[in-house]
């Protein structure tokens, strides 16, 4: 379960406060899809920081499975991370030195586990990269980079997994792909998703979509696909 | 958590594509290691050879050298020591002219003529081989081979020494001890010491020296012995009696001062390393961002970051270091070559362990602690970056006081500390080295941003674009114009400072031999000869500058106290120290070292025994000026003669203005009063002289007199000399055109070896630079690619760069240049006491070389900038 209690931030630069969210609140029960949308500079990627755990916010909680992530310093935030939460990026985010293989183990070994070449193997062959295991990312198309960002992902068996703008770099087949497989996981492994978009037809697919406006929330509905 | 063989398998993975890079930063400290391995094993090497080779440097165990011939009861002391096995070899060392009657070359040359059996060790080598063996069979002669050229003779010649002639037979090739350069001030000439009679040239008051060499048995020590024997081999006359230790120790403390000297030198080129480390690192740590954000979002914590990057760092710096101290092994045996002149010793080269597992770990030391400066900063990187990238010095800002920061700075003093103290066997010397580095880093750093500040404030807005965007470009962020003046400014100082200084001593000696109106010395003229030599001169018509009468005598007693009994209570203060070093309780018994008889401060023996040559004159010469009391009273003629005595003379004998002295004419005994203490230049190649007596005291004094003569031509001298030569053997003559000649042969010398040694130091700044061009790589990319949107071209790009590159190397070489030319004339004006003249030719081309090298390593490292299109460098953002 991942809770937001009035959340807000703040930038000041000078004399200005520039207020980004403003009394953001809401709770995700675990194993839920959920797609946050909004235009752009409505707070989107702000809000996916806080409730990630990666900034802590001027006003309010995020509490991750009853953790409260803005008690924390950073690397127990981290370790909390490293535990619990799963990331895709809008462009990949992968280590460029290291290998397919290699990028998707490094959470495993951040956390001194074992296995963790075996576990890689797994879930790359699961994402349908098996025979690309020891690409560098700039051997990949930008489809199987998003897969091996996924698999890096799930190597932690995540209770939550964020994905921002996941298809934003890609083509809309290969981002159809993208999300009927981020769809199977999410069946597969009870784990939640919450997916930061613009495009509607990406949120659609969701089952749950809260819709930001100018830092706050504007409505908060589920989808077809709740049922 | 990470195990560490987990977080060790993610450094070298993640380090795959910055290896080469890392390396070429961490290479900064290569040549620093290098220079201290190849310092400390050098000094091992020869510190252990002169002590495996020590006895035959004296050719004996044991050496008595005495300033006047063997007397009955040293002979007979000699024949009962040889008759307890213990035997001894003798030699008659003095100066004389060589003339060599077919060609007419002359040339004065130390002649060392040795007794049968000279000497008990090491080998004297000659050409042919067996030319030594054949040495004492007959008139014969063995020489420098150097003196066969300058007097244009050829083995099978006749040389005349004095009233002997000379076969010779052979030419030297090596002299154990005998370092290299002395043949050039005056060449060695070997002859059998039984002609030394025939030669006429050792007779009573003339300048040789006699030396005896014993061979012990393996049960008698040589300081038992020299303790024992001293006094009775020696019976007061100058001179002394060593054994083979005495010169080993004396060069270990002369390997230990240039050993010191180089460290420093060696040290700062480690740490203006570090500084290169770190300017690199800091561009490495800008591409690390990324990958950082990425592994904090996926949980690593701050300090498995800097884990990860310090292990890489650390990696790199051992093989840098590794790297340098291959280099300095190489540079070890190549130093051997490069000193072999001045070296008495042949140097065995063999890998010193503790200097190379020394230069490692200092090397690694440096390399982590310098590179872990810009990597803390990574720790603070913040996940949110992989979300919305900030610009990279935005993101890598590190925290003003961030307390890992401050810890390494301290880190980094006390290491320089740490390194002072463990190389200087005393506190004091260690924090005295320590000083000598930080003042070294400080000043150069010091005059690097005072450049850079002030090139910052001359840029006009009529200045043409590209120089404008040159001189802006050493302040963009994330700048390392600093480290780049600093390492290249080091270079030039060090290369600069040697041209300084040979030029100024050669200077001055060209100087001084304008000022000198005599180009030719003829010396230990007798009464009887002089009349005959001044009508050679006229005959020449050669100008007669001077004639100066000398008189040798001895010190007899300061106020009434006898000298010997000055020297005796010397040797007991000397021995009551001694005895204090070696144990609280005898040192009880010991009295305090100063004020024995006659009173005065802490005297010199050397002084006290040595023979004084002075003269007798009415006037002060050019090259001396009264300090205290005043000149002699004309026409005055009291009980007392009066003596004018040099200032450093005067101290060291502990006499005042006013005491009494007594000096001792071959017998006759000659009270005087210092009545004046002079200043004297003594580099001035006028005649000077310790003591000056009033015109009247010494008149009847028998006395010898040095002739000064100007002769128009190098011919001229040559016939003068050889004239002189063959008709009065027994005067020697100085030909100063020579003298300047050798003297700058010797510097030549020098500076070559030094200048070895500066040669590295001016390499240092190449990693240095690459590593800061590096360093600045992303935001020079980005302004090319942008300036190229705008539409510059490339070769506006290209110049744009060139203006920064050459205003780089122009800051660092004037760095240089300002802070030798500085230090130029402090050695010239307290060390050397000569008037400075800075060296412009030599010293520009040094910065010249140095501008060059910064503008090709700039343009090389910084080709892709204006190379690449703005789309594919577009795309590497």
């Amino acid at each position: 379960m991942l809770v937001a209690r009035e959340l807000s931030k703040e930038y000041r630069s000078g004399e200005n406060t520039l207020a980004v969210l403003r009394d953001v609140s809401f709770s995700i029960p675990q194993g839920s899809f959920v797609a946050i949308v909004g235009p752009s500079g409505s707070g989107k990627t702000t809000l996916l920081g806080l409730i990630a755990g990666l900034d802590t916010p001027t006003r309010g909680k995020v509490l991750l499975d009853d953790a409260d992530f803005s008690s924390m310093d950073e690397d127990q935030r981290a370790r909390l991370r490293g535990e619990k939460v799963g990331f895709v990026f809008q462009s990949f985010q992968l280590i460029s030195t290291l290998t397919a293989i290699e990028n998707v183990q490094v959470p495993l070994e951040l956390r001194g586990e074992s296995g963790a070449a075996a576990r890689a193997r797994e879930l790359l062959t699961r994402v349908g990269l098996g025979d690309r295991l020891d690409h560098f990312p700039t051997q990949l198309s930008g489809g199987e980079q998003q897969r091996v960002a996924i698999a890096r992902a799930f190597a932690n068996r995540p209770r939550i997994l964020f994905a921002d703008e996941p298809t934003g770099n890609l083509d809309s087949e290969t981002g159809s792909r993208i999300v009927q497989l981020l769809e199977e996981l999410n069946r597969e492994s009870k784990t939640t998703i919450i997916l930061v978009t613009h495009d509607p037809a990406l949120a659609s697919r969701a089952q749950r979509i809260i819709r930001l406006s100018d830092g706050r929330v504007v409505s908060d509905t589920e989808t077809e696909q709740a049922a | 958590m990470a195990g560490t063989r987990q977080l060790f398998g993610l450094a070298w993975r993640e380090s795959r594509t910055a290896r080469r890079r890392l390396l070429l930063y961490m290479s900064s400290i290569s040549l620093g290691v290098a220079a201290l391995v190849a310092i400390d094993s050098f000094s091992e090497n020869v510190i252990r050879s002169v002590h495996d080779q020590s006895r035959a440097l004296l050719g004996g165990d044991v050496a008595a050298t005495r300033n006047a011939p063997s007397t009955k009861s040293v002979d007979s002391l000699v024949d009962s020591l040889s008759a307890r096995g213990i035997p001894s070899v003798t030699s008659t060392n003095f100066m004389s002219m060589a003339l060599v009657p077919r060609t007419g070359g002359t040339r004065l040359v130390q002649v060392k003529a040795v007794a049968p059996g000279y000497p008990f060790f090491g080998d004297i080598t000659t050409e042919p081989a067996r030319a030594w063996s054949e040495l004492q069979s007959e008139h014969n002669i063995i020489v420098d081979p150097s003196l066969l050229v300058t007097l244009n003779a050829q083995i099978g010649d006749t040389i005349v020494l004095g009233g002997a002639k000379f076969a010779v037979r052979g030419t030297l090739l090596s002299v154990p001890g005998d370092v290299g350069i002395s043949a050039a001030i005056g060449p060695r000439v070997y002859i059998p010491e039984k002609y030394v009679p025939e030669t006429g040239l050792v007779v009573f008051g003339s300048r040789a020296e006699f030396e005896r060499l014993f061979k012990l048995p393996a049960n008698v020590g040589a300081d038992f012995f020299v303790a024992r024997f001293q006094r009775r081999l020696l019976q007061g006359t100058g001179g002394n009696v060593r054994g083979a230790g005495y010169n080993e120790s004396r060069l270990a403390n002369a390997i230990d001062q240039l050993h010191d000297y180089l460290a420093v030198v060696g040290l700062v080129a480690l740490l203006l390393g570090g500084i290169g480390v770190a300017s690199g690192v800091h561009a490495f740590a800008m591409r690390k961002i990324d990958p950082v954000a990425i592994l904090r979002c996926l949980g690593a914590s701050s300090w498995q970051v800097l884990a990860i990057y310090t292990v890489q760092a650390a990696i790199m710096g051992l093989i840098g270091a590794a790297a340098g101290v291959v280099l300095g092994i190489g540079i070890q045996f190549l130093m051997p070559l490069a000193l072999h002149d001045f070296l008495p010793v042949d140097v065995e080269v063999q890998l010193a362990p503790q200097a190379i597992l020394l230069g490692l770990a200092v090397g690694v030391w440096v390399a982590l602690l310098f590179s872990m400066r810009p990597l803390v900063a990574l720790r603070r990187v913040s996940p949110l970056q992989a979300l919305r990238r900030d610009p990279d010095a935005q993101a890598l800002r590190a925290a003003r006081y961030d307390p890992l920061r401050i810890t390494l700075d301290f880190a980094i003093a006390a290491s320089v500390l740490y390194l002072g103290l463990s190389r200087a066997n005393t506190v004091q010397r260690g924090i005295g080295f320590t000083v000598a580095i930080a003042a070294a880093i400080g000043i150069l750093w010091l005059s690097a941003a005072a450049l850079s500040w002030a090139a910052r404030r001359i840029i006009r807005p009529s200045w043409p674009f590209p120089l404008r965007q040159g001189i802006a470009s050493l302040y963009r962020p994330g700048n390392q114009t600093r480290a780049v003046v600093l390492a290249l400014g080091f270079g030039v100082f060090l290369m600069g400072t040697l041209y300084q200084v040979q030029h100024n001593i050669l200077r001055s000696l060209d100087l001084r031999l304008g000022q000198a109106r005599a180009n030719v010395v003829f010396f230990d003229v007798q009464q009887s000869q002089r009349p005959g030599i001044d009508s050679i001169i006229r005959a020449g018509r050669h100008e007669l500058v001077d004639e100066t009468p000398i008189v040798p005598m001895r010190l007899a007693s300061i106020n009434g106290t006898p000298v010997t009994d000055i020297l005796a209570q010397i040797d007991r203060d000397r021995m009551s120290r001694a005895a204090g070093r070696a144990g609280p309780d005898e040192a009880r018994g010991g009295r305090g070292s100063r004020g024995g008889p006659g009173g005065g401060g802490r005297r010199n023996r050397g002084i006290l025994r040595r023979e004084f040559r002075s003269t007798y004159r009415d006037t002060l010469t050019e090259s001396e000026h009264i300090v205290a009391g005043h000149w002699f009273t004309p026409g005055r003629h009291g009980a007392l003669g009066e003596v004018s005595l040099d200032t450093s003379a005067a101290a060291e004998m502990g006499v005042k203005l006013n005491d009494t002295l007594t000096w001792n004419v071959q017998g006759v005994l000659i009270p005087t009063v210092v009545t004046s203490l002079r200043e004297v230049k003594w580099q001035s190649f006028s005649p000077n002289f310790f003591a000056v007596f009033d015109p009247t005291s010494l008149a009847k004094a028998p006395q010898q007199f040095a002739i000064l003569v100007h002769a128009a031509t190098p011919a001229d001298i040559a016939h003068l000399q050889r004239d002189v030569v063959a008709n009065y053997p027994s005067v020697s003559s100085l030909d100063l055109t020579l003298v300047q000649k050798t003297v700058s042969d010797v510097l030549g010398k020098v500076t070559m070896a030094v200048r070895f040694l500066a040669l590295i130091s001016l390499a240092l700044g190449v990693p240095v630079l690459f590593s800061a061009v590096a360093a600045t790589r992303r935001e020079r990319l980005r302004e090319g690619v942008l300036l190229k949107t705008l539409g510059a071209t490339r070769h506006q790009i290209m110049r744009i760069m060139l203006a920064e590159y050459v205003l780089l190397g122009t800051l660092g070489a004037l760095t240089g240049v300002v802070l030798s030319t500085l230090s130029g004339w402090a050695l010239m004006h307290w060390v050397f006491r000569v008037e400075f003249s800075p060296a412009v030719v030599p010293v520009g081309i040094v910065a010249l070389a140095m501008i060059s090298l910064a503008v090709a390593i700039g343009l090389l490292t910084g080709r892709d900038v204006f190379a690449e299109t703005p789309m594919v460098a577009l795309r590497e953002n």
